[in-house]
């Protein structure tokens, strides 16, 4: 299949897999972090640390949309799409993410009108044929998916509906990896940068990861080959002895980002002052808001809501995994208590998230799979 | 922490799981959610934490898509399955037609030639008739083709808003004419997988007839009566171990079915798994892996690795497993996980599903 197969090509991987074997200096540990989720994602699902030396570690960032949103924040929306006649919408990943009593599917199996949409403007679609409801978006995501957003708002004002709003969770991506940076317990040797955030964020604003923090930033595209390249990229620049951000999907992500993309995101939102994330506490102007000019859109003003913060449970160790401080598996509760079917934190949720992705694509050890996969 | 000491900890931590996974299933949730119809490992506790325990026989107990018992001398399979696939008509069949070749199959697997059929139809109030008249014609003309007659029946009305137009039920009696003993418990190191024909034909056409997702492609349902084929099969090889057809879940479910009864590891093939463009395509938009997306007449096969080759032969000789392909193989360790050597070159675990992509598909 075209755009698909070329990227996936097992004789290009084996090539670059000893190319960035042949710049492993002896007895050197690397230390990469993928900040996104969708990379997390793709090098599960296709194997890709098969191809990497055990002197280079991948560690799993905090990209994952879902992950990143606190008990809090779902008992908010729960709370909203229980009141009567609303209806609630949000991406399906959401759907069973544990509040602090209950997940989205778990309040839809007593009462709430709980929908999955695959994009914003779905919502709009149910808000246009439920003109006696209000059809709510429970808006997650990084600067990816807030233009969608933005632009349903825009086009909800537009067409003058006033039965639609959203629940806005966006947040930003630099000042969690300013966080991460921050954060005494991780040794770093460089990032994958997040593909989708900067098709619309663009490649400038990682430059003060290299500037600041001497960390290499290469920005990855989302197929197996395109983070096999990154991390060689990477490898050839502390072998060059260079520290640069480089823009390896470069067929997407152009370096200056989607002004059109940002305009809309600035026209619709603005950034909160502070924001919770999921693990990783407050953390300031990191989270947009609905701006005063599209009130009449912003659940938040329409509803009220608890707003009360939700401690996580104790046994879960997602801040530390989020911040690359521990692997999965080394959680206290990882695949015992915690399991994809009935998650305590938010990464055993999202199939972006660290914990389901190790859980459900690498939860074995690579001797015995080796030995069972030799033909 | 060394690396090797690193090693050691994971595997330790893999253990644990292990047992943790070995445990009986507990039902967690108050209620009923969707998930729990979706085939995947919420459908299992719920059979395996709840029915199991209150029905509990020798016949249940292995969990097969029929029971077998001997009355008077003669082996006889029994089945039963409920239709409740949204939207009713779809691109290659309807509700009718799925109700009929689902239960049909659900005999077939487990060896029997299928004989009779019950039909109970739960119809909603202001149901349009000649829409149940197409539904009734599609379900005699499958009845026809897969050769068997619908003997008894029962209909319910409910109130409008009650149910979503019509579901049905069908059960089916079916006689094992060879002295065949087929189980997922059954698979051996050693033996090969087979799949039919291509996956996930069926879930995509549902996913995308819904019009909800704005992708057209080229693609029917593939649902189709298997005991032909089957019997071809069956006649070809004595080597056969188990026979699933893919329906909810996917091949995916399947294979952690049989890993787990017969406590092997399947080992996969990514790049030998047929799967039509249109399919890959679609879950590939849409972020999902085509093991998991339901078919309506595919059939998985674990065959004793020598009979491979005639196995694969005997599928191709029929028109519904023209594009069969050998996928995988039985191993011994690790016990109860299927793996995956991704078309990539890497690996990875299968494992049951989690949560439904798509909820009434069937």
């Amino acid at each position: 299949m075209r755009y698909v197969d070329e990227y996936r090509d097992a004789e290009k991987a084996q090539a670059l897999a000893a190319q960035i074997a042949a710049l492993c200096e002896p007895g050197r540990q690397y230390k990469f972090m993928e900040v996104c989720g969708g990379h997390t994602h793709t090098i599960y699902k296709h194997g890709i640390e098969d191809y990497l030396p055990e002197s280079i570690t991948l560690i799993h960032g905090p990209g994952c949309p879902v992950c990143v949103i606190p008990m809090g924040r779902v008992d908010d929306a729960i709370a909203i799409a229980e009141q009567p006649d609303v209806i609630m919408t949000s991406f399906g990943d959401m759907m069973r993410v544990p509040g602090s009593t209950k997940s989205f599917f778990d309040s839809k199996a007593i009462n709430a009108d709980m929908r999955m949409v695959y994009s914003p403007l779905d919502s709009l679609k149910i808000a246009r044929t439920n003109p006696d409801k209000h059809v709510v978006f429970m808006a997650i995501g990084f600067e990816t998916t807030a233009p969608s957003t933005a632009m349903t708002m825009i086009r909800a004002s537009a067409e003058g509906i006033d039965n639609f709003s959203v629940f806005c969770n966006h947040v930003t991506i630099i000042p969690a990896m300013k966080a991460i940076l921050e954060s005494p317990d991780l040794r770093l040797d460089g990032f994958i940068g997040p593909g989708h955030v900067s098709t619309v964020i663009g490649c400038q604003p990682y430059e003060f990861v290299a500037a600041e923090y001497n960390k290499p930033v290469v920005v990855a595209g989302f197929e197996p080959l395109d983070i096999l390249q990154s991390i060689y990229m990477l490898m050839v620049q502390i072998a060059d002895g260079r520290c640069e951000v480089e823009n390896q999907y470069s067929r997407v992500v152009p370096w200056d980002g989607n002004i059109k993309a940002l305009q809309v995101i600035a026209e619709t939102m603005e950034l909160r002052p502070y924001f919770e994330w999921r693990g990783l506490g407050f953390i300031s102007h990191s989270a947009l808001r609905v701006r005063e000019e599209y009130a009449r859109y912003d659940a938040e003003r329409i509803f009220a809501v608890p707003g009360v913060r939700v401690a996580d449970p104790k046994a879960c160790q997602c801040g530390e995994v989020l911040k690359g401080v521990l692997k999965p598996w080394e959680c206290k509760v990882f695949g015992t208590a915690c399991t994809p079917e009935t998650p305590i934190g938010t990464c055993m949720v999202s199939p972006e998230g660290a914990c389901a992705a190790y859980y459900n694509f690498g939860r074995f050890t690579r001797e015995r799979v080796k030995e069972a996969t030799r033909t | 922490m060394t690396t090797a000491e690193q090693h050691r900890r994971e595997q330790q931590v893999l253990e644990r799981i292990d047992q943790a996974r070995r445990r009986r299933p507990k039902i967690k949730e108050e209620r009923i959610t969707l998930a729990h119809g979706s085939g995947g490992k919420a459908t299992h506790t719920l059979i395996e934490a709840l029915f199991l325990p209150a029905f509990s026989n020798p016949l249940l107990a292995p969990l097969e898509d029929q029971a077998i018992f001997t009355i008077n001398g003669t082996r006889l399979a029994l089945t039963t399955d409920s239709y409740v696939v949204s939207p009713l008509f779809f691109p290659g069949g309807d509700i009718g037609e799925l109700a009929v070749n689902g239960t049909v199959n659900d005999l077939a697997v487990g060896g029997a030639r299928p004989l009779y059929l019950t039909a109970g139809f739960v119809l909603e109030e202001g149901f349009p008739i000649t829409d149940l008249q197409t539904i009734v014609s599609s379900m005699a003309s499958a009845a026809a083709a897969a050769g068997v007659q619908i003997v008894t029946g029962d209909t319910k009305v409910v109130e409008r808003g009650k149910a979503d137009g019509c579901y049905i039920n069908t059960a089916g009696i079916g006689v094992l004419d060879r002295p065949v003993s087929l189980s997922a418990a059954r698979a051996r190191p050693g033996d090969a997988v087979l799949v039919s024909g291509p996956i996930g034909d069926h879930g995509v056409t549902i996913m995308l007839a819904r019009g909800e997702l704005d992708i057209e492609a080229d693609v029917i349902s593939d649902t189709a009566p298997l005991a032909d084929l089957i019997g071809g099969l069956l006649d070809a090889c004595d080597g056969v171990r188990c026979l699933r057809d893919a329906t909810r879940g996917g091949v995916a479910t399947i294979l952690n079915e049989v890993a787990a009864a017969s406590d092997v590891a399947v080992v996969v093939n990514e790049a030998t798994i047929p799967v039509r463009t249109e399919v890959r395509g679609a879950c590939e938009i849409l972020g999902i892996d085509p093991l998991y997306v339901a078919c309506e007449g595919r059939l998985v096969a674990v065959v004793d690795g020598a009979q491979a080759d005639a196995a694969l032969a005997a599928l191709r000789s029929h028109p519904l497993g023209a594009d069969a392909a050998i996928i995988g193989s039985i191993k011994q360790d690790p016990p109860s996980l299927v793996l995956l050597k991704t078309e990539f070159g890497g690996t990875r675990i299968v494992d049951m599903l989690i949560g439904d992509p798509l909820p009434r598909i069937c």
